[in-house]
């Protein structure tokens, strides 16, 4: 007679299900907790800052944390000057290799060409930023700039260039792949050549993916540091400026910049360190934000396919 | 047979129909279209090339002359005897508290989302907090590491040591293993599943007898290249302590005094030797690079073969 404590099976089995379910949870939890840790000590810290801070020190002639200058627009307009550049190298670099890989490459080829874009997307931003001021500074940006100073935002600009176009190649990439095949042979059947399939049938069935792409790689060049910190120059801080010819400092680049320089030691800096949390959280406000449009975005896609 | 068909290809009316067929004009725009996307590759491409050519003409030579004593020796001011050894001493301990922490909570929260989770308000929560955390800026991770680890928690860590480094590392890591490793799972069929259980296994026999072992090239192949990122991360461990400068590593310390006193990693020296503007310094911060690429480039290789080699369709 089979009864439903029978069924229910042993009870050291299910107590052994329910520990190890437990401790599954108990992993998933960290996510939480180091989330929650973030935007606790950012927001917290932030506002300490903020607080003690003179707010007429926020608009002032630069960043300059040495001297209790904290100009956001400096910093902010200096992320977007070398993000801008980055993005119109990054742009049609990316999306094209993207095209070509998915729409051109033979499969073989395709083998063999992906995974080098892979390996570019592995190389470590600080050694693109030692790319960017011992080879592109010299090549491209002194000759076009006229200026002595390797340290430029252009050649920094260059390098965060190079490092999001395998971003961008990727995620586009994928956009395009995952377009059905029957909409292409249905052009083909219009008539259609294989360019104007992929400019007008393609491109526009997977726009979703490719926006997704974009702005991706708009978040990773404003989050990007290493490349900025080596190649921006700027270190003790700048007056603001837009020049791609000049140093210049972003948000990230101010932030190492704090870290590393003697900033600490000096008289009247100490707001120097709260004021790397105070820009600490508008980066991770701005890229929350583009991050969870993109996200919108890719989820868009999925859904129509 | 083969006579007619040659025939008829050649005859004018095939030709013309063939004309027709192509528009009658030279495909010249297509093929400048391919060409400049194809371009876009070569570009691409000619980084990648003239990236390692330039690495290697500045810091091939002194790397093959200095050799094993370049890996070995400490940093020093004077860049004729400045060496990685300090830095790869800290990059390796760094990469073991990642695998000690980042991996197996990683891969466990991936199991419970993937596996376990039901379709509710928290698990929703849980979803976003991941993939949030895998696109905060990795400097962010620094401000966590130096506000955790190295001030609030610095009577474990030591403050600015290689243990705090580590944890930020894990930190920072650990959402990327969570996304990697769902990923897998996700491609493993729900009839292995459905089959398992149809047998009378319970969840957990399920997950460890069928889900992880076809998930398991994927998990490995995603953990490879995390620990490539893990070992190439630089902006997080400038700000959580990771000196800069030189620093002497005393000899005849304890394991932990040694792990809670300063510490560097080879990005960090990368960085540092980089910004000099001696030409001594670059040709040593060439030579760290060709170490740190050699070690990227290969786990990043041995990663994509993998892939390849075990790449399943179901």
């Amino acid at each position: 007679m089979l009864t439903l404590t029978d069924l229910r099976g042993s009870p050291t089995r299910r107590g052994r299900e329910t520990l190890i379910r437990a401790m599954f949870l108990g992993a998933a939890a960290v996510s939480l907790v180091i989330s929650a840790l973030i935007v606790l000590t950012l927001v917290g810290r932030a506002l300490d800052f903020i607080s003690r801070v003179d707010i007429a020190d926020l608009v002032s002639v630069g960043w300059l944390p040495r001297r209790g200058y904290f100009d956001i627009a400096t910093i902010f307009f200096g992320t977007l000057v070398i993000t801008a550049i980055g993005m119109v190298i990054a742009t049609p670099l990316g999306l094209g290799a993207a095209i070509y890989l998915s729409e051109y490459a033979s499969p073989r080829r395709r083998r063999v060409l992906k995974p080098i874009i892979e390996l570019l997307a592995g190389i470590p931003s600080v050694v693109l930023g030692f790319y960017a001021i011992a080879v592109l500074a010299p090549a491209m940006v002194q000759p076009l700039c006229g200026s002595n100073s390797i340290f430029s935002m252009g050649a920094a600009g260059l390098g965060v260039g190079i490092l999001i176009t395998p971003l961008i190649a990727s995620v586009a990439e994928d956009a395009m792949h995952a377009v059905p095949m029957s909409l292409r042979e249905a052009s083909y059947g219009l008539g259609a050549r294989k360019r104007s399939t992929s400019l007008r049938v393609v491109l526009p069935a997977a726009v979703s993916g490719i926006v997704a792409a974009l702005i991706l790689g708009v978040s990773r060049g404003i989050g990007e540091t290493m490349v900025v910190s080596i190649a921006a120059g700027a270190v003790g801080g700048s007056v603001f400026t837009v020049n791609p010819c000049l140093p210049g400092q972003t948000m990230t680049a101010a932030m190492t910049a704090l870290a590393t320089g003697s900033d600490q030691a000096q008289v009247g800096a100490e707001l120097a360190v709260p004021s790397l949390f105070f820009v600490g959280l508008l980066l991770f406000a701005i890229t929350l934000g583009l991050n969870l449009v993109s996200e919108r975005f890719v989820r868009r896609v999925r859904k129509a396919y | 047979m083969t006579g007619r068909t040659a025939a008829l290809r050649e005859s004018p009316a095939s030709e013309a129909v063939r004309r027709t067929l192509a528009g009658n004009k030279l495909q010249l725009g297509q093929i400048w279209f391919q060409g400049l996307l194809m371009a876009a590759l070569i570009v691409a491409l000619g980084v990648l090339v003239s990236l390692l050519l330039d690495v290697f003409e500045r810091g091939g030579a002194m790397l093959a002359q200095r050799g094993v004593d370049f890996l070995t020796a400490g940093t020093s001011a004077n860049p004729a005897i400045a060496g990685v050894g300090q830095g790869i001493f800290g990059s390796l301990v760094i990469v073991v508290m990642v695998l000690v922490f980042a991996f197996p909570v990683g891969i466990g929260a991936a199991i419970y989302i993937e596996e376990y989770a039901r379709d509710t308000f928290l698990t929703r929560v849980l979803n976003a907090a991941v993939r949030n955390l895998a696109g905060v800026p990795a400097i962010v991770y620094g401000l966590l590491g130096l506000a955790v680890f190295v001030i609030i928690l610095s009577s474990v860590t030591g403050g600015r040591s290689v243990i705090a480094g580590g944890f930020t590392m894990a930190a920072l890591v650990m959402p990327i293993v969570v996304i990697t490793t769902a990923e897998s799972l996700r491609a493993v069929p729900r009839s292995i599943r459905e089959a398992g259980f149809g047998v009378g296994a319970t969840k957990w026999q399920v997950i460890r007898h069928h889900v992880l072992p076809y998930a398991a090239p994927g998990i490995l192949t995603g953990s490879i290249l995390t620990l490539s990122r893990a070992f190439g991360e630089t902006a997080p461990l400038v700000l959580a302590g990771g000196v800069l400068g030189g620093f002497a590593t005393r000899p005849g310390l304890g394991v932990v005094e040694t792990l809670q006193g300063p510490y560097t990693a080879l990005p960090l020296i990368v960085f540092n030797w980089a910004r000099q503007p001696s030409d001594g310094f670059r040709q040593l911060s060439a030579a760290a690079i060709i170490v740190l690429l050699a070690i990227i480039l290969l786990l990043n290789g041995a990663a994509i073969y993998l892939r390849s080699r075990f790449e399943k369709r179901w």
